[in-house]
């Protein structure tokens, strides 16, 4: 004998029906719009200053949209604008950049997760000493240390070179670097490096057959801080550089500060958006790998 | 009628001793862990280290596999002084509670690490890889990777790893207690199959005293860093030789009622015992302060307890039917006192009930050390 299946009554029945156009909801994308509107603004303006001619520009509509779309601003900026002695453009510059952002980058990451793995599972002698000295480092102003650095520099024969620089920037680095990587490991479950004790991987064993390929996440965040942060320096680079290794920075700086001639604005915006372009590159393509390798994380065995 | 047939040779006889550890210590920094702690195991032999969290049973197994540097004392596996030895070095398989596989490798690649760390030739590793894929059952999954496979299949996979590597010790870390239940019990049964079939030397940690109590040829009971009982699962049962052992033992736990003993009478409230029957461990009956302790299976009811050499009447309390028991609360000279009973038993609440108690069965304590008289 079966039953009769169950007659609905009338009312509520199945999901609760959510209206679009809630209160909470024009709220929430309202101000979202505005916030975005607000941060997007001036990269409006910077794109389309960057697209006109001169004449357009002094008629002073700086919301308009380029009547005359011109990339010349674009390539003088690369290669023809003038610092206050040469006229090279962006393009050295850019290249000092690359040749002290991927130096700086690979060499703090590899030390200071290096650092962090040691500190996290190998708990050495002194470990706590060293991470509390290391951790100070991080808290002490730059500026004191300035000048005892260039006389560093001098004695090592590496002021004004690019190796100087790549030096100052992986130092700098460590403290927050190795504070990261070393939380990270030591959130990653004990008994794995254990198991991997006793099933005989050393040191190294345990780091790039373990740790390694488990760290794509904390190794993406590493990158993203690095690569920002190093191509963004300003003061490190006037510092302990000089004109011919100057990094992109100070050049655009030196662009837009000269001080001879007419203030070619639609020049002084392309150069900028092209040094803004590598850091905002890592946020697009290491955003997507940051958000793979957390999802990856989250399923691990 | 069924013959009865003779009694069976016992399985363990334990020849030489696998692994030793002589006057261990072991401090966290200023925390004392593990104290002069000595204890042997036996070649094939099956020992649990039971205790509650944080009694330092982990600690020890982690001293034995060499992956915590002891404060002081000596370590031997297979007669050799193996306290300085590396983990990798000692002989030994670990398997732990977390499964701990690595989880970018495939379950293959789980098993070959230590083999392919150890460099051994590539077909010795695959013969290897096979038989323990063989053994465990797991040939199936060998080209997974961790993520996809389920709780089960993870602690076989880790075992399988502690497997191919061929030694004669094997750790074991509380390997079930991520598991559910049911699952549980199916790999316990495994495990013990396992180890009737490799005769290696297992030491097995759990604070699951029904894990200890199948599996284990002995017991250790820890408490606070020390053992404060070493013996087979009857020993420790029944005959428990501090009042800490016979309550951590036995599920419901065992009855204690506070009194003291004259001329061979535990004597509390209005019970008054005679000790006949009842085995001190000095031979003779000793007079003072003392605790008895009966476990509530023991306590005798229904037809039988016009048999037994003390009776009590109690008035029924509570009663929790567990479908092959009823356990039944009362009092007695002032405690709490629990009994199990037939689940067919017909009693109820407010009932007065007859219980019959055999010294013989009990087991007493000094009030003040609360070791085993
Ligand atoms: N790395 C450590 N540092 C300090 N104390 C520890 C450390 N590991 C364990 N302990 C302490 O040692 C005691 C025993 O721990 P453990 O052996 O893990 O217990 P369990 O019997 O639950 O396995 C606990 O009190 C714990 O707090
Ligand atoms: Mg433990």
């Amino acid at each position: 004998m079966t039953k009769p299946p169950p007659i609905l009554l009338d009312g509520p029945q199945g999901p609760k029906p959510r209206r679009v156009l809630s209160r909470r909801n024009i709220f929430l994308y309202g101000t979202l719009l505005v916030i975005t509107l607000y941060y997007a603004m001036p990269l409006y303006v910077m794109i389309v200053t960057s697209l006109k001619g001169m004449p357009e520009i002094r008629m002073g509509n700086i919301f308009s949209p380029p009547m005359e779309v011109t990339f010349e601003p674009w390539v003088k900026a690369w290669s023809q604008a003038c610092t206050g002695l040469t006229c090279k453009g962006l393009s050295t510059g850019f290249w000092n950049s690359v040749k002290i952002t991927i130096p700086s980058v690979i060499l703090s990451i590899i030390i200071a997760s290096l650092n962090g793995y040691a500190l996290a599972n190998w708990k050495f002698k002194g470990a706590n000493v060293f991470f509390t000295i290391l951790i100070f480092g991080a808290f002490i102003p730059y500026q004191v240390m300035l000048y005892p650095i260039v006389i560093m520099l001098r004695e090592m024969g590496l002021y004004g070179s690019l190796g100087g620089l790549v030096l100052v920037h992986t130092i700098f680095g460590m403290p927050i670097l190795t504070l990261l990587f070393r939380n990270y490991f030591s959130s990653l479950p004990e008994e794995l490096f254990k198991a991997a004790r006793v099933d005989g991987a050393g040191f190294w064993g345990i780091y790039f057959r373990i740790m390694v390929p488990m760290s794509l996440p904390i190794f993406t965040v590493a990158i993203i801080l690095q690569v920002t942060g190093i191509w963004n320096d300003f003061l490190f680079g006037v510092v302990y550089t000089g004109p011919e290794t100057y990094p992109m920075t100070v050049s655009l700086n030196n662009i837009v500060n000269s001080t001879q001639g007419v203030k070619e604005y639609n020049i002084n915006m392309a150069a900028t958006i092209i040094t803004g372009l590598v850091p905002l590159t890592i946020y697009f393509v290491s955003g997507r790998l940051f958000v793979r390798g957390i999802a990856a994380g989250a399923v691990k065995g | 009628m069924c013959a009865v047939l003779p009694p069976a040779l016992s399985r363990v006889e334990i020849m030489s001793n696998s692994i030793e550890i002589k006057n261990l210590d072991l401090n966290f920094g200023s925390i004392e862990v593990l104290q002069n702690l000595n204890l042997d195991v036996g070649k094939g032999e099956f020992l649990v280290l039971l205790g509650s969290s944080g009694c330092g049973k982990s600690t020890l197994l982690n001293c034995i596999a060499g992956l915590l540097d002891v404060t002081a004392g000596q370590i031997h596996i297979n007669n050799k002084n193996v306290t300085w030895a590396e983990p990798s070095e000692r002989g030994i398989g670990m398997v732990f509670q977390s499964y701990a596989l690595y989880p970018q490798m495939t379950v293959e690649g789980n098993l070959s690490f230590g083999l392919k760390n150890a460099k051994l030739p590539k077909a010795e590793i695959a013969d290897r890889v096979k038989r323990a894929a063989d053994i465990l059952q797991i040939e199936p999954l060998l080209k997974r990777k961790p993520a996809a496979l389920s709780g089960g299949q993870r602690q076989r996979v880790a075992i399988g790893r502690a497997l191919v590597r061929d030694v004669d010790v094997f750790l074991f870390d509380e390997p079930l207690s991520n598991l559910d239940a049911k699952l549980r019990a199916d790999l316990r049964v495994e495990i013990k199959r396992l180890h009737q079939k490799l005769e290696n030397t297992m030491v097995y940690v759990t604070h699951d005293q029904i894990e200890a109590m199948t599996l284990a040829d002995r017991i250790a009971i820890m408490r606070g860093g020390k053992i404060m009982q070493l013996g087979t699962p009857d020993e420790i049962y029944g005959l428990p030789m501090n009042k800490y052992v016979a309550d951590f033992i036995g599920s419901p736990s065992m009855n204690f009622i506070d009194g003291s003993i004259q001329n061979g009478v535990f004597t509390a409230g209005d019970l008054a015992i005679s000790l006949t029957g009842y085995e001190f461990t000095s031979g003779e009956a000793v007079d003072g302060g003392a605790t008895l302790g009966i476990r509530p299976e023991h306590v005798i009811t229904g037809e039988l307890v016009s048999h037994s050499p003390y009776c009590i009447d109690v008035e029924v309390e509570l009663i929790e039917p567990t479908g092959s028991d009823k356990l039944i609360d009362c009092q007695v000279a002032g405690h709490l006192f629990r009994v199990r009973m037939d689940g067919q038993a017909q009693v109820s609440v407010g009932e007065v009930l007859r219980l019959g108690i055999d010294p013989a069965r009990a087991s007493l304590f000094d009030a003040a050390t609360e070791v085993r008289l």
